[in-house]
């Protein structure tokens, strides 16, 4: 069974790695929505000189893991004296910059996916009335366009953060002490299963709920004309049903 | 009758598999040259695996090396991944709390690695807020932990990336393995402009005297048999030549020399 007492004593330091995940998972994400916005625009773009290099950025990420990208910018780009001598160099240096450069990286070009295909997505019809009951080019952007392309892709997003979460792990193979690290070294401390891998489980899908849970009200928001029993007024939606 | 077979047949598979009589499976760690080390073609080799051999050699027994990353071994080894652990494993006291050791088949000091002429000296006050960087879960990281305060620390997961995040420039100064440093850091391209530096150190406060064979608790017939088998090769000249492939130095424990 669990033994209480390796828990409560190593139970700070995984604490510290929670926060350490954390940080990795919003400073990521938030670089990764900022960056994809404009992508995605230029991944949809019907010009090929915009859509092409954004779509061979997303394609080499894509179709690369996350583990070989981290390795080839944190031990990779060192190997070149010029990189080491250059003004970079003081950032890249610090595994920090490499965990979160590799996460935004990846990050991005899925969101940018993710964001192009709910922006190809919107029916012509929406914009073409938007513009026939009068909307300028810059309301149908912002009052038509986006909101319906961010309802669209929301569910996706959900997922990708959960993803990224758990991508965060990673970062354990570049001297972060983040929640798996934490839990590898009680592991190889005290030689326990439950009380380093079992307990780092247990906080990945703790978070994994919680991140869930408030998309899920984001999408209840977002989403609500899309929800059958929102249609219903509360009373009939209160009332059980007997078959 | 068929049940009665069935039985001496279950009988004879239990009895093979808890004497390690046919098969000694032995961890080893690969990323430790010279003592271990893999080969672009995934062949091991080094000072631990040649060892190893040459023990199981003496003990009549067929062996099977394992490789497992230096994380997990003794975990690795109280799960019963294998049974012994060749992996150039300092004998501490704290390890000795959930494994056995055989008598120490090698001992060498540790030593500072620098670009050269970088300090002017070594002590906690020289190095204060530098970066050192260190194995982690390794003696060697308890002893810069409990004597260089001061200093930052990058605690890396495998022997060589000590030498390849120093040479990154991701730490001012490499605390490992005098051997480790001198024979694979020092001889490559680039370990260029480095050396090792400072005095010889021997944590002889965490160690009661070099590198053993680590064994589950307990195993002791195991134990007298690797024992036995390693006081043969040292004597009988296997060490000798083996060592001499690796080394231009006495690396035996001096409680083994003669």
């Amino acid at each position: 069974m669990i033994n209480w007492q390796i828990v409560s004593e190593t139970l700070p330091f995984f604490l510290d790695g929670l926060w350490i995940t954390l940080l990795l998972l919003a400073l990521s994400i938030s670089a990764g929505l900022v960056l994809s916005i404009p992508l995605s625009v230029a991944r949809a773009s019907a010009n090929p000189w915009i859509r092409i290099p954004v779509w061979s950025y997303t394609y080499v990420i894509r179709g690369t893991p996350l583990l070989v990208q981290l390795f080839i910018i944190y031990y990779g780009l060192p190997q070149f004296e010029a990189i080491r001598e250059s003004a970079i160099w003081p950032v890249l240096r610090s595994p920090w910059f490499c965990a979160w450069l590799a996460f935004t990286l990846n990050t991005t070009a899925y969101t940018t996916e993710m964001f192009a295909g709910a922006i190809r997505a919107t029916p012509a019809g929406e914009i073409e009335a938007a513009r026939a009951i009068g909307l300028g080019r810059l309301q149908v952007l912002r009052d038509v366009f986006w909101p319906g392309a961010w309802r669209r892709a929301l569910p996706q997003y959900c997922n990708e953060v959960v993803q990224m979460m758990h991508a965060t792990a990673l970062a354990s193979t570049v001297t972060i002490v983040e929640i798996l690290r934490v839990a590898r070294d009680v592991y190889t401390n005290y030689l326990v299963l439950p009380e380093s891998f079992g307990i780092a489980a247990a906080f990945y899908l703790t978070l994994t709920i919680i991140l869930t849970q408030t998309f899920r009200l984001l999408e209840r928001h977002y989403l609500r004309h899309l929800d059958p029993r929102a249609s219903v007024s509360k009373a009939a939606a209160a009332e059980p049903i007997h078959a | 009758m068929r049940f009665m077979t069935a039985c001496s047949v279950m009988t004879f598979l239990l009895g093979t598999s808890v004497a390690y009589a046919d098969t000694l499976r032995i961890g080893v760690e690969g990323n430790y040259p010279p003592f271990s080390q893999v080969a672009a073609d995934g062949k091991l080799s080094g000072f631990d695996i040649e060892i190893a051999e040459a023990l199981c050699a003496k003990m009549q027994v067929t062996c099977e090396m394992v490789q497992q990353e230096w994380d997990g071994m003794i975990p690795a080894l109280n799960a019963k991944k294998f049974d012994v652990i060749v992996a150039s494993m300092s004998i501490t006291d704290k390890r000795k709390q959930v494994v056995d050791f055989s008598d120490p088949y090698y001992d060498v000091p540790s030593r500072f690695v620098a670009k050269d002429g970088a300090f002017a000296g070594y002590s906690p006050e020289d190095l204060k807020g530098k970066t050192i960087i260190v194995l982690r879960n390794s003696p060697r990281a308890e002893y810069i932990a409990a004597n260089y305060p001061d200093s930052e620390t990058l605690l890396v997961d495998k022997e060589t990336a000590v030498y390849l995040e120093l040479a990154a420039g991701r730490g001012d100064i490499g605390f490992g393995s005098s051997v480790v440093s001198g024979e694979s850091f020092l001889k490559q391209p680039e370990g260029k402009g480095f050396a090792q530096v400072g005095e010889a150190i021997y944590l002889t406060d965490s160690t009661d005297g070099g590198v053993g064979i680590a064994l589950r608790k307990g195993e002791d017939k195991l134990k007298g048999d690797i024992n036995t088998a390693l006081a043969t090769v040292m004597k009988d000249g296997t060490y000798k030549s083996i060592s001499a492939k690796y080394f231009d130095f006495n690396i035996m424990p001096k409680s083994a020399q003669p």
